[in-house]
């Protein structure tokens, strides 16, 4: 019985020791020599977090570039996909320190907060509103106001909302609008419109389940096709116009420090060679082109 | 793809079971010591502070991934140190998550244990700090279950991996997180298999620490 409670002590320290132990040799043991090399190599690094939009997450774009970008130039990239609202948020808490997002109205009001820099857009696809082949709402071919207008009115169709306050969000709400109503009273309108409240993939996946309508970006939608049984049901008007910029997080009001390296990465999409990758990328796989380059500069 | 050992799932199952374990690990050697600290004591609120303890063992993972996240993002009090979106910040908010379970399961685990073992031990002279160790020897299989459980929580939390590390590929991506993308994404098959992956993590975990336990 006379024994001494060091004893206890190192019992638990050496748990927790061999806990310690058995975490590093899995992660070492895991990963063969290769893999361990490559992250080591990519923590020292300097590194440069950017936050993007699910759709050039989803369609693969990024994780196409980045490993172009981060040979070029020495850098570890930190990719984080977020809806635009969400990645507008980072930026301005300086969480990240360039953004690449889809929703004008937005970045123009980012920008002239003083929390970005100036907006550099770099590509472009449309919107399209998407839905079983049947078609049950009967909007095949209209506008999408009109079509919008009819599935208000008659409600025969359900539609799925992303409802995150991302680009594409945005862009339906722009759309309630232009067709007439106040988004609230959307919003309340049935069950009929569904909030997902989840990026553009699972609201396609979502949207095919409950063999709804849904608003997608033409990239993502391609990306999909195959795993769903939705068809482009609009895909003919000017307000589906769907612009690609990248904002650098301004130094001067949030505290990034990679002012640099963002540059680098803005002449990078913007360089010639970037843009004709980006507008091949995808063609041969998906048969259409997913982003039209337009480097600095506004589409017509 | 589980028999082809594919590098980027074994290098996300590695770093699942490195930050599981690592903040297991740190939360064991605080929860250990406070949860006997607790137990030995007996202090004005001690029963409240059970209370509070095992509240917080339903805290939601997002609940403390928005905490933390709050902290340490740049415009958060501890911004500048530039934890957000790195490993480093996954431990921390780990730590706090599991920390509740270990100590309430650790503090019921000590009293669990028979009152008469106490008081033999004292009416053989033995002082409080052997008293302590008696009573800990007796309590160590079921604070081994709640180092498990801690474990258990960590490696298969989502929300605070995905708020706080940001699920970056080769970075913070953890199997968690590969499992919401890929399922995101439409990849039903992959996700299953890194669901599998996990289990077969846990398993091997449980096993190691029981066979150590019973040494």
């Amino acid at each position: 019985m006379h024994v001494n409670i060091s004893r206890a002590k190192v019992i638990i320290s050496i748990l927790a020791v061999v806990l310690l132990v058995l975490g590093s040799v899995g992660a070492l043991t895991a990963c063969d020599e290769s893999t361990t090399d490559a992250v080591a190599a990519k923590k020292a690094l300097p590194r440069l977090k950017v936050a993007t939009t699910t759709s050039l997450y989803d369609t693969g774009l990024w994780g196409y570039l980045e490993p172009m970008f981060e040979e070029e130039y020495g850098v570890g990239m930190d990719i984080l996909y977020a809806g635009t609202g969400k990645a507008l948020e980072y930026g301005r808490r300086g969480d990240v320190d360039v953004i690449t997002v889809h929703a004008k109205a937005q970045e123009e009001q980012f920008v002239a907060e003083g929390y970005g820099v100036e907006r550099v857009p770099f590509a472009y696809n449309y919107f399209l509103i998407v839905g079983p082949e049947d078609d049950p709402a009967g909007i095949k071919g209209l506008t999408p106001e009109a079509a919008f207008q009819k599935l208000m009115e008659d409600g025969n169709g359900s539609f799925v909302s992303r409802g995150d306050g991302s680009g594409t969000h945005i862009m339906e709400q722009n759309i309630w609008a232009a067709a007439g109503y106040d988004y609230e009273d959307v919003r309340n309108a049935g069950t009929w419109y569904v909030e997902a409240g989840v990026g553009m993939g699972p609201t396609l996946t979502m949207a095919h389940e409950l063999e709804a309508y849904t608003l997608s970006d033409m990239g993502t939608y391609l990306t999909f096709k195959g795993d769903i049984d939705l068809v482009p049901i609009v895909t003919e008007g000017d307000i589906l116009l769907n612009v690609y910029s990248v904002i650098a997080i301004n130094p001067d009001n949030v505290a990034v420090t990679n002012l640099e390296m963002t540059n680098n990465l803005i002449d990078f999409l913007t360089s010639d060679e970037i843009q004709e990758l980006m507008g091949k990328y995808g063609v041969e796989e998906y048969g259409l082109q997913l982003f039209t380059p337009c480097a600095g500069n506004e589409p017509e | 793809m589980i028999v082809s050992l594919d590098p980027e799932v074994m290098q996300i199952a590695g770093r699942s079971l490195a930050l599981a374990a690592t903040s297991c690990a740190i939360a064991t050697l605080i929860a250990l010591p406070l949860s006997s600290l607790i137990h030995f004591n007996s202090f004005r609120g001690k029963r409240l502070l059970i209370n509070v303890i095992q509240t917080l063992y339903s805290v939601p993972t997002v609940v403390v991934g928005l905490f933390v996240f709050v902290f340490i993002s740049r415009a958060g009090p501890l911004g500048s140190l530039g934890l957000l979106f790195t490993p480093a910040g996954i431990v921390i908010g780990q730590v706090l998550l599991v920390l509740p379970i270990m100590m309430g399961l650790t503090i019921s685990a000590l009293r669990g244990v028979d009152v008469t073992l106490t008081d033999t031990a004292i009416s053989l002279g033995a002082n409080r700090f052997q008293t302590a160790y008696v009573v800990i020897k007796e309590a160590r299989f079921a604070m081994l279950g709640a180092v498990i459980m801690g474990f258990g929580r960590a490696i298969s939390e989502v929300g605070l991996s995905l708020m706080v590390g940001g699920n970056i590929r080769g970075f913070t991506r953890t199997l968690t997180t590969a499992i919401s993308l890929e399922t995101s994404k439409g990849e039903i098959e992959l996700s299953l298999a890194l669901g599998m992956i996990l289990l077969f993590i846990a398993l091997v975990v449980s096993i190691v620490l029981n066979r150590l336990q019973q040494r």
